[in-house]
């Protein structure tokens, strides 16, 4: 068809001066390798073991930093999420201390923590959690893992589309996590800031926050963990952790989306052929669309 | 919307009603036995599809108002709210957000046809430049929406947008500080955007009512471009009309869920999560898609002023439109000539909105300015001159013997989807 | 326009078609239209907000009424005189509008007590406390009269004033929900 070769060549245009255009660029950002998740794709289904994991990376390591506020413990024993158990929930809120009031006589007050709670902030407000960091805000980790991205040039953001890529920011949050380097390929480090490959710039403030063996995943029946207390295994978990976070109704989502889908195209397959009965009424019918 | 209706109710409690109230019969003689061209083919479904979709953005709208809140500490809490919390709330979004974007994949499309297919010419110029005022309220909606959630990108959209106007001479500065409400995009401005974004819609709706009462005055336009003469070169709206209309609804609504239910973040910017922060700019800013082609050439001009008249002119070009081409024929498809020029305009605008997710630099900038001049090229030099000099095919003596006479427009269907200028930044 | 040799099978085929997709889309626009009314109901977050309260009775002086919330709704904590609770006790229950006794209206053991929903079972208006011919609530919007049990004495109110869940959880504390 004519209006296809048309698309084509413009997009072969298009890309062409893409092409050229990029290479002007001197320093090219590194990109996020692809790693496989079980929550992409149209059928996608969060891992629980896997968000159970990362919540703990998260609790015991970033969470002394990074606020995470539109988390409430409940949303952690909620359908779609790590699956804690509403005994579990409730005992991990209470052993946080929740400022509440103010009461009668007009005073703050520190109670235990009940499931409806958010997740405490690690630091009063922004200006503390700055100060405390060498002046670099951590950033709040509610929606992070949809707030990152790498770029994607044509013609892969069109592939996209099609192949439903939509983990752009947990590979880049992994990428970020293992990208930590000694070799700085040349790049000034000023001195309290840390270089990463995938960082873009690859200045960041925040010092490699994980170490083999950091934290202690829950041991299998021969006494071991069941997956690798690796860097990378705590940066996948973790990064899975937040795309929950981000998106805690994505099974959801991707669940109602097939059926909706799959019913439509049952309909429209009726109405195709109901509208073909009813044109077929035409008496000087021939081959009409 | 076709005037006299010899429609009488079968129920004496309906004649009752309809010698008082004759909305029954203005609905029949408008959708039920009005006479449109049998020859139409699925493009020009689309009026039905962006109906159906204004009706969908609406109703998703209002009920996400029951639940967000316009106020800068709160908002972009409140969408994440309704994301998390509200039932179906993260459904009623994403077929929000995402139907934005569809709606302006269908308008696109249905732009493109009454180009192809001369649908701004006589007698139907009135029609027309209606449905360019429906395009500018659709802008404006879909701008203030986006600035709803208050992201970085919803804020730092706001303040590039109000700023064209700063770019007008003595007054701009005043009109943006009264568009602000303040000195600065704050709670006052998001507040009125709320507002206004509310109110548009209706706007819209009052305007798609003129469009259709234009519509029905010298009925649709079709494929061969030639007026209907007799009684067979139509057939009746209902139910040839409802039926290919609904399946073609139907069929968008599965490209439509694909985006709402699969890949709901993809036509918006992973900034747009990050709550707005009038201290730090993000480092590659781009509108929403559909706006792309209008920012490329906004910034394809090297001064300021002059940029953003281009980039209204881009759109106000549209409504003399019907005056700047002098073809004698209608249908792009007895122009062979034009076809060329009109695929190179459709090619060119999607090239334009791809430039327009670029950072302003180097090639891109040359591009942009070529492509720029060619979409005003389009308008202000080749349609004019192209009716005088072209050779065009012979047209069929009616719309019955364009049916019946050819295979026709059979195969029209299948580039329905790849003609709509689809681009991501 | 229906050819004249169409058969009956045919017909029958068609206006299966026709019923099926008629049945597809109403359960299409059916099954659309339930997320805009499911919105509608309390969301998660107002739920789970809903956690029982705790609320601590010895500041309650005798005599006095003390207002809180539960699910946003307003409770009336009353501590009773010793005339108000003979009074409620003593009234004779099958003259009442909405008959019930006072004691299953408080806890066992701890008559001074009642825990009444404070919004006046009419038109939901706030009654005042202390006030009206039985000394207990008076409405101010369409005058129902409440005793110090908080039924319903005189006026348009149709029930008592309910008793919401709740327990005491120690002597002097209960818990509401």
């Amino acid at each position: 068809m004519k209006t296809f070769k048309l698309i084509a060549a413009a997009a072969l245009v298009s890309g062409f001066l893409g092409g050229v255009a990029q290479a002007q660029h001197a320093h090219e950002l590194a990109i996020p390798p692809r790693n496989e998740w079980s929550f992409a794709g149209p059928f996608g289904k969060f891992d629980k073991t896997q968000l159970q994991r990362g919540f703990k990376v998260y609790k015991e390591v970033c969470a002394n930093c990074h606020s995470i506020n539109l988390l409430a413990f409940r949303n952690l024993g909620e359908a779609g999420g790590p699956g804690f158990s509403q005994g579990q929930v409730k005992a991990l809120a209470s052993t946080f201390k929740i400022k509440d009031g103010p009461n009668d006589a007009g005073d703050m007050f520190e109670r235990e923590g009940r499931p409806a709670d958010r997740w405490p902030s690690p630091f009063p407000n922004k200006q503390a959690a700055a100060a405390a960091n060498g002046g670099a805000l951590p950033p709040d980790f509610s929606v992070i893992a949809k707030a990152r991205t790498y770029p994607r040039d044509f013609p892969w953001f069109l592939v996209d589309m099609f192949t439903q890529y939509q983990e752009h920011g947990v590979d880049y949050i992994t990428a970020l996590l293992l990208g930590y380097s000694d070799d700085t390929h040349g790049v000034e480090v000023p001195a309290g800031k840390y270089y990463n490959t995938y960082f873009p710039g690859n200045i960041i403030s925040m010092p490699k926050p994980l170490n083999d063996g950091q934290v202690e995943y829950i041991k299998g029946a021969d006494g071991r963990s069941q997956v690798p207390e690796t860097v990378e295994q705590y940066s996948k978990d973790v990064s899975a952790f937040l795309m929950w976070a981000a998106e805690p109704q994505l099974e959801k989502r991707k669940e109602t989306g097939f059926k909706a889908i799959a019913f439509l195209i049952v309909l429209a397959g009726l109405l195709y052929f109901t509208k073909k009965k009813i044109w077929a009424r035409i008496e000087d019918h021939h081959s009409q669309a | 919307m076709s005037g006299h209706s010899t429609y009488v109710p079968k129920s004496a409690i309906g004649r009752w009603f309809e010698s008082r109230l004759p909305i029954m019969g203005l609905i029949h003689s408008s959708f039920v036995v009005f006479p449109n061209p049998r020859n139409l083919n699925y493009y020009w479904t689309f009026g039905g599809i962006l109906a159906f979709m204004l009706v969908s953005q609406i109703l998703t709208g209002v009920v996400l108002a029951m639940h967000y809140v316009a106020n800068v500490d709160l908002a972009f809490n409140s969408v994440e709210h309704i994301m998390r919390d509200v039932n179906y709330g993260w459904m009623l979004r994403y077929l929000h957000a995402n139907g934005a974007s569809m709606f302006f994949v269908a308008v696109y499309v249905h732009i493109a046809r009454g180009l192809y297919y001369g649908s701004y010419k006589e007698p139907r110029e009135v029609l027309w430049i209606l449905g360019v005022i429906i395009f500018l309220l659709m802008m404006a909606t879909a701008f203030m929406g986006y600035v709803l959630p208050w992201g970085q990108m919803s804020f730092w959209g706001a303040t590039v947008i109000t700023n064209l106007f700063s770019a007008l001479p003595g007054v701009g500065e005043t009109i943006v500080t009264y568009l602000w409400g303040g000195f600065s995009v704050g709670n006052p401005t998001l507040n009125r955007f709320f507002s206004l974004h509310y109110l548009l819609p209706f706007m819209i709706a009052g305007v798609v009512v003129l469009h259709v009462w234009a519509l029905h005055v010298p009925g649709s336009n079709n494929p061969a471009g030639i007026e209907k003469k007799t009684d067979k070169d139509t057939l009746p709206f209902h139910p040839y009309f409802t039926v290919k209309d609904a399946f073609a609804v139907v069929c968008f609504l599965i490209f439509f869920c694909w985006f709402a239910f699969y890949i709901p973040n993809y036509l918006g910017h992973a900034d747009n999560y990050i709550e707005a922060n009038p201290a730090v700019t993000p480092s590659h800013i781009v509108p929403e898609w559909y706006f792309l082609p209008f920012y490329a050439i906004l910034r394809a001009v090297p001064d300021k002023l002059l940029g953003v008249l281009a980039m209204f002119g881009s759109i106000a070009i549209l409504v003399f439109l019907p005056w700047l081409d002098s073809s004698k024929v209608r249908s792009g498809s007895y122009r062979p000539a034009f076809q060329v020029f009109f695929w190179v305009f459709v090619a060119n605008a999607i090239v334009l909105g791809w430039l327009g997710g670029k950072p302003p630099e180097g090639l891109y900038v040359h591009a942009s300015r070529l492509c720029t001049l060619y979409y005003f090229a389009y308008f202000i030099v080749i349609l004019p001159l192209l009716g005088k000099f072209e050779r065009t095919r012979p047209l069929p003596a009616s719309i019955a013997e364009a049916v019946l006479g050819t295979s026709g427009s059979a195969s029209a269907m299948a580039g329905s989807v790849a003609a709509s200028p689809n681009t991501k930044g | 326009m229906t050819d004249v040799a169409t058969t009956a099978a045919e017909h029958t085929r068609r206006d299966f078609l026709f019923i099926a997709t008629g049945a597809a889309g109403a359960v299409a626009a059916a099954s659309a239209i339930w997320p805009f009314v499911s919105q509608m109901a309390p969301d998660a977050d107002t739920i789970a907000a809903g956690a029982p309260v705790e609320f601590d009775l010895t500041p309650v002086a005798e005599g006095q009424i003390v207002k809180l919330f539960w699910r946003g709704k307003l409770i009336f904590v009353r501590h009773r005189t010793k005339t108000e609770i003979k009074t409620a006790v003593e009234t004779d229950v099958a003259s009442l509008r909405d008959p019930e006794a006072d004691s299953v209206r408080v806890k066992a053991g701890k008559s001074q007590w009642l825990v009444v929903y404070g919004n006046c079972t009419h038109l939901g208006c706030v009654p005042l406390g202390n006030d009206g011919a039985f000394n207990g609530w008076l409405c101010p919007c369409h005058g129902s009269v409440f005793d110090t049990s908080g039924r319903i004495r005189q006026g348009p109110a149709p029930t008592n004033l309910p008793v919401p869940p709740y327990e005491f959880v120690s002597d002097q504390k209960i818990r509401i929900g």
